[in-house]
Formats: C-alpha cells, structure tokens, sequence
C-alpha cells in the first residue's frame, strides 16, 4: 500500500467522513436519551412492581439484550416500519426511514441495558432510605422521585458511561441499513477507492476520540454531582 | 393530674416474618405526655414492633387506635396521613444521603405538607436550631458526626409534628462519647411532653423519665410496669436481671446491682403518672 498516494484522498474524502459525526452522534445520543426515559420507570417498575409487571419488564429485558442488533435493525426497517408505513392512517410520517429505524433498536435495546443498570444502583440503596421517606408520610412514588432516583441515579454514572462506549460503537452497525453514519460513509469511500484499510484507520480514530471525549464528559458530569464528604471514587480512565 | 389520654394504642398485634411469630399478641397503650421504654433481649421483636406502629410493618392481625380514632390501612392516602402523625427514629439514622441537613428536614415538608419552600425552609432551620445544629445545616449527612446525624433524624421527624415519636435503639449505633448529645434531646423532649416509645439499652438514662417498662421476649410483652418498682432494689423482676447482665457484659461486673439501684433510687421524687396502664 503506498500511503503517499492515500493521504490526499483521505484528505479529500475527509469533509464527507466527518459529516457523518452529525448522524452518528444524533443516534447516539437520540438512543442514550430514549434509553434513560425508558429505562427508569423499567428499573423502578421492576424492584418495586408487582410480580406481573416485574415479569413482563423481565421478557422486554431478556428479548432486547438477546436478539442482535443487526437482526433486529433488519426486523425493524424490513419488517416493523416498513409494514407500519403502508398503513394508510400512518402514510407520510416517514416511518419508513432508516435512521428512526436504527433510533429505536439502539434505544430500545440500551433501554434494557440502562434499566439493569439503574436496577443495580437501586437495589444497591440502604433499605432504611425508603423506609424513612415512608416514616415521614411519603407515598411510595413520592419517595422513590426524591429520595430514591436521585441517589441511583448519580450511581448509575460509571455504568451510563460504559453504556455509552458500547452504544456508540453499536451504532456503526446502522451502516448495514444505509444510515449515513461515521461507518457507512468510510464504507463507501474505501470501496471506490479500493483502499479499505486507511479507511478503517480513520473510522477507528473517530470512533476513539468519540468515545473517549464522552467518557472524559460523563466524569465530569459525575464530579459535579458528587455528593460532598463521600470519599472519592476510586477513578478509572 | 388530668385524666389520661390516649395518643395510641394497639392491641392484639401479631406479626410473622419469614416462618417466625415475630409479635405474638402484643397490646399497648401511650397516653399523652408518656415515655414508654421497650427492653429485651436481642431478636425479641421490639424493632419489629415499632415498625408495626407505624405501618412499616403491616402487622398480620391486630388493632391500632391513634388519638382515638381506629385506624384502618384502607388506601395509600390514609396510611401516608398516618405516618405523618408518627415520628420515626431509627438507630442507624437513614438520613438522605444526597440532601444537606436542612434539605432532609425540609423535604417531607415540602412533598408531604405541601409546605410552600420558604416556609418550610424556616420551620427546617428551627428544628435544627432546637437539637443544637443551627451551625451545621449546610452540611450533608457523611459530613456529620453520628451524634448529629441523630440530632438531624430527630429534628427531621418533629418538623412534621407527630403526636407520637417512636424511637429504636437511637444511641446503639453511636460511639459512647456522641451518646450524650442524643439523649439530652431525647430528655428535653420528655420534658417537653412529647409523647414517645423508645426501644433501648440505656436502661439507666431511660429510668429517670420512663412513665412504663415494657419487656419483651420472644415476641410478646413478658412484664410490664414502673422502673422504681421492677428496679426497686432487691426486685426479682426480669427487667432487673437484664439490666444486670448488660451493665455485666459491659464490663462493670459488680456494679451491675448498685447501677440499676441506683438508677431506681434516682426516681425517688419522680412523680409515677403511667404506672399500672393496661
Ligand atoms: N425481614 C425479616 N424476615 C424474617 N425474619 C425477620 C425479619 N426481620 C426480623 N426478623 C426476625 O424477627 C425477630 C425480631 O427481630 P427484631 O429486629 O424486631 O428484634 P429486636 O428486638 O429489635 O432485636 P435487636 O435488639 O437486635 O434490635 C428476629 O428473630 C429476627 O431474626
Ligand atoms: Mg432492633
């Protein structure tokens, strides 16, 4: 492989490249963001639900963390929305689109993962903080909002961190749908020039610093929000 | 001395938990202004019992009456209104790890009163000021000692105005040097005429403000009475003997005796209101 001769054209290519942080990161933290609004009324729903909604939370947990993402994005796009958007009633949403797609499967399936997440940092609370909310008259919704969820939550950071490494490079899957991702543009470069490996370099980096930059992101989040006189958490990089 | 007044009474509780009677048949009754004090024997179910009193535990059959009216947990709304109306302290604090001192004294006020913020903010900082922490309530709970901890926990349930407090072993998670602080509260409140029940082994402090002895032991109340009667000295009373053998264990083995007479003597003018209830 002669790198003198690659250089130019990855420079060339490169404003395309990098057009697709854009999709990338809309996925991503589109997901992120779908999987915590859903992955806390899972976690809440299954510590302290009733043994139906604990088992049907149970099923969506185990079906999500278990079929793969590249199956499920071809079940969705080929199967779910592309059904869905024949229905008359529905036509014109735009539900065909690869990227709403691609936005449900990854957040879907990290809500399944945050909520164990979250169900950890719960299940990990001294029981005698929902007890005393209750002493004090607080309804169990009420205690779980103000005095549970804001000690889980600031507990789940390092998770959410790991979570979002994972789904950022989960994402690059999408490409497989045609959403035009970090990914698939690299994809489509290297084969019209015939040169996938400096391709694959250049992916890896962005990826790397994409990651790295949100995990450098979640630490500081969970410095700001640390709770004063704990001893510090031992760091991790 | 007016006619007693019952603040809350129960009878016939039984609880199981796990495939253990916990509370077999257990029937009490606090008058306004009194100070009863639960002893036993590690596993007797005195935690268990205080639990019950305020539907932490639902006990599996039994009656509670609170300031006259019998209370049924039918909905969530009646049993929250409830717990409002009995104060909690328990011996390893829970304060909310995540408030400061004044956010764990306020929230209660603001979710469950509904206090406006400002409001509830005064009447926090009041509650503080009266165990002695005026100066601290900036601070979170790992930032406190455990003696404020408790001070905390206490200021926290009086802001809600219970008519009953109920106190579980709240000096057994301090070191001795921090026990102190929390009992001078627990006695100002006793002089104060806060009705209480207290799970403890301070059996000497408890003595000199105890209107009633109740002694449990495998779930049920085994003797009951005044501590100068059943710390009279010479008494055979079981509370006698127990009292013996915590002062033995902690190390004072011939002072055991002359400790618990001691503390019986020190009731000597001390008017006897609840002796004989129930
Ligand atoms: N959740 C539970 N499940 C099963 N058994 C329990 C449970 N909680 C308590 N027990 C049992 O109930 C009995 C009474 O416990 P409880 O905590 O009320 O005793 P206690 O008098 O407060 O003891 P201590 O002085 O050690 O605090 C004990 O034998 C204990 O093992
Ligand atoms: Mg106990």
């Amino acid at each position: 492989m002669d790198f003198a001769k690659t250089i130019p054209v990855i420079w060339e290519s490169l404003p395309f490249i990098l057009g697709g942080i854009t999709w990338t990161l809309s996925l991503v933290f589109g997901a992120m963001l779908l999987g915590l609004c859903l992955g806390i009324p899972l976690a809440v729903g299954q510590v302290y639900g009733t043994r139906t909604v604990r088992g049907c939370i149970g099923i969506y947990v185990w079906l999500f963390r278990g079929i793969p993402i590249l199956v499920q994005l071809y079940l969705f796009y080929f199967g779910i929305l592309a059904y869905l958007s024949q229905v008359p009633s529905l036509a014109g949403l735009g539900l065909d689109s690869a990227f709403l797609a691609a936005l449900l499967v990854l957040g879907l399936t990290s809500a399944a993962y945050q909520s164990q997440i979250f169900r950890g940092s719960i299940q990990a609370l001294p029981e005698g903080q929902l007890k005393a909310a209750q002493a004090l008259g607080m309804t169990e919704s009420q205690a779980v909002r103000s005095i549970i969820l804001p000690q889980a939550l600031r507990l789940s950071i390092p998770g959410w961190s790991n979570e979002y490494s994972i789904l950022l490079k989960d994402s690059a899957l999408a490409f497989a749908i045609g959403v035009m991702e970090i990914m698939s543009r690299t994809r489509t470069v290297a084969a019209l020039t015939h040169e996938p490996l400096p391709f694959a370099l250049v992916a890896g980096v962005l990826f790397y610093l994409l990651t790295h930059m949100g995990i450098r992101a979640l630490k500081t989040l969970e410095r700001k929000v640390r709770i004063p006189g704990y001893a510090r958490q031992g760091s991790m990089s | 001395m007016t006619t007693p007044q019952p603040i809350l009474r129960v009878e016939g509780i039984h609880k199981t938990l796990g495939d253990q009677l916990v509370l077999n048949d257990v029937s009490l009754t606090v008058n306004r202004g009194e100070v009863k004090i639960l002893i036993g024997p590690s596993g007797s179910g005195k935690s268990t019992l205080l639990q019950c009193l305020n539907f932490l535990h639902h006990p599996d059959q039994g009656r509670i009456w609170l300031d006259g009216r019998e209370f049924k947990a039918t909905s969530r709304r009646e049993l929250c209104a409830f717990r409002q109306q009995v104060g909690m302290i328990f011996q390893d604090f829970n304060l909310f790890d995540h408030l400061t001192a004044l956010g764990n004294v306020q929230i209660a006020l603001i979710k469950v009163k509904g206090m406006a913020k400002a409001k509830a903010t005064h009447r926090a900082k009041e509650e503080l000021a009266r165990v002695g922490l005026a100066d601290k309530m900036d601070l979170y709970p790992a930032q406190l000692s455990g003696g404020q901890k408790q001070r905390v926990s206490m200021a926290r349930a009086l802001a809600m105005d219970p008519k009953v407090l109920l106190l579980d072993e709240p000096t057994s998670a301090l070191d001795p040097e921090l026990i102190g602080e929390v009992l001078a509260v627990i006695r100002f409140l006793a002089s104060a005429g806060m009705t209480m029940i207290m799970a403890t082994h301070q059996i000497a402090f408890s003595a000199t403000m105890a209107h009633e002895f109740l002694f449990m032991e495998k779930g049920r109340i085994v003797e009951r009475g005044s501590p100068v009667h059943l710390l009279a000295p010479g008494a055979t009373s079981r509370t006698m003997a127990f009292c013996a053998k915590i002062n033995e264990l902690s190390g004072d083995l011939g002072m055991a005796e002359r400790r618990c007479a001691s503390s019986s003597s020190a009731l000597a003018d001390k008017p006897q209101g609840g002796h004989g209830t129930t």
